[in-house]
């Protein structure tokens, strides 16, 4: 099971009707238990990219082949839940199988168990992310989309956080597939980076990280990033 | 007790107003109630209150549930919109006492023109109510649902309908406010029952109690179910709203 892209090109139009230039080439493929990242500057398309991937934007050149059975989970950047569902309700409705068992499992993962019954109104930003992460691994996806999972979280949280996706990646061989524009982020969960240029978007360049993302020291880490910071000045 | 306070500063009002005016023009409420046990007593007041509410019933559903599948549509489809839009601005403008004659014209005397009638003068305010709802409906959340595979009628409950569910408590609000004024006039123009109707007698008598008894009686039982039908489901609806301080 893989996932195999080959995006030519997207454009889109404008409220004001100028026609705007947004992909250029995006080329990649993604087996099942890898953690693909896409790393780019913000504003440069990556969000597009995320749409035409889950399926709402079939307006592109190019071609997308994901398993067709494949489930899909996906984290949005926003946490989009349904502020009139409670936390569980929320978590049902997307996975509607879900034993209780699991459920009790994932909720204790992510130490969402006292919040099962809150409304996300009552729910802290970082909360709320994780439910949405509760909500896309209950459904035991084949292709799990985290898109920004841990922007505008503050470090602390968002290395916990962090630490609570590596887990949960580890325990299901899927296509995982990671948007971020934080290094740390990326060296940290991917095996596969793809360093994406501004707009219109193209694969800079694949970076795979070989030692698997357990046995990764902070100096390895820390060592990856400067080669990756390296690279990227080069390509400009 | 607040409410009990403002209804006794009513009857005071009236009260002090009836012996101003005199009898003849506004009689008193002990006057008025009298007549109101006389036709409670000989089952008029009863028959004619239960066809009223009837027809209410009628048009109000009729008219909700095709106003709100029209208005659902027309926020969703711009081509629904340009071919509704028209007709919308039409029917929103047109009086109610035209509808009402016409329809007694074209489809004679009958319940089914009366009905059809009613329901048509709260049609459009449905339409533009729900077509405002389904245009505010958060397109975040219809992707969420598409990409979590949800089928599309759970989405439709789950997702959409709590988003409309303020847009339909609002037109249902006052829509119902809409038809209990239109539905006196049709029973008046051609109906030989029905508040309307009898209010229609009490005028044509001069019987000022007569005419009281039977207003009094009908805005007491809107009353009641406004308090007891529509403000219950506008709190449930957004019971999930922060509240208000």
């Amino acid at each position: 099971m893989q996932l195999e892209v080959d995006i030519t090109g997207k454009h889109f139009e404008n409220a004001a009707g100028e026609r705007h230039h947004v992909l250029a080439g995006i080329k990649f493929s993604l087996p099942a238990g890898e953690v693909g990242v896409f790393v780019g500057p913000s504003g440069c398309g990556k969000s597009t990219v995320l749409k035409i991937l889950t399926g709402l934007d079939h307006d592109y050149q190019g071609k997308v082949s994901r398993p067709a059975t494949a489930r899909l989970g996906m984290v949005f950047q926003e946490p989009r839940l349904l502020p009139w569902r409670s936390v569980e309700d929320n978590i049902r409705l997307a996975a509607p199988h879900i034993d209780e068992k699991r459920f009790s499992e994932l909720f204790s993962v992510l130490e969402l168990t006292e919040h099962r019954s809150h409304f996300p109104g009552e729910l802290s930003l970082g909360l709320a992310r994780r439910v949405a992460l509760a909500r896309a691994f209950a459904i035991e996806p084949d292709f799990l989309v985290l898109d920004e999972p841990l922007a505008s979280l503050d470090d602390a949280l968002a290395a916990h956080l962090r630490e609570q996706i590596a887990t949960l990646v580890e325990s299901r061989v899927m296509i995982t597939l990671l948007v971020t524009h934080n290094l740390d982020d990326a060296v940290y969960l991917g095996d596969r980076l793809f360093l994406l240029s501004a707009r219109p978007a193209r694969i800079l360049q694949e970076v795979p990280i070989p030692t698997p993302r357990a046995g990764r020291s902070a100096a390895e880490i820390n060592h990856i990033k400067a080669d990756l910071v390296r690279r990227r000045l080069a390509k400009i | 007790m607040v409410r009990l306070l403002s209804f006794l500063l009513f009857l005071a009002t009236w009260w002090i107003a009836a012996l101003l005016i005199g009898d003849v023009k506004l009689p008193a409420p002990p006057a008025v109630l009298a007549v109101m046990l006389r036709e409670a007593a000989s089952g008029a007041l009863f028959i004619n209150l239960g066809v009223t509410l009837a027809r209410v019933a009628l048009s109000f559903t009729l008219a909700m549930a095709l106003g709100a599948a029209i208005g659902y549509l027309m926020g969703r489809v711009k081509l629904a919109d340009r071919i509704g839009d028209p007709w919308l601005i039409l029917l929103l403008n047109l009086p109610a006492l035209v509808v009402i004659v016409l329809a007694y014209i074209w489809a004679g005397l009958t319940e089914v023109a009366a009905i059809a009638a009613i329901a048509v003068n709260k049609l459009p305010t449905a339409v533009v109510t729900l077509r405002e709802g389904a245009r505010a409906l958060d397109r975040s959340l219809d992707e969420m649902a598409s990409v979590f595979a949800i089928p599309r009628g759970r989405a439709f409950r789950h997702v959409i309908l709590p988003q409309l569910s303020p847009y339909i408590a609002a037109a249902a609000r006052s829509g119902l406010s809409l038809v209990w004024k239109i539905v006196l006039v049709a029973e008046y123009l051609g109906r030989p029952n029905g508040v309307g109707f009898e209010i229609g007698v009490a005028f044509q008598l001069f019987d000022i109690p007569l005419l009281l008894a039977y207003s009094l009686t009908f805005a007491a039982v809107v009353l009641v179910i406004e308090t007891v039908l529509v403000q219950p489901f506008e709190v449930r609806s957004s019971r999930w709203r922060p509240r208000a301080a």
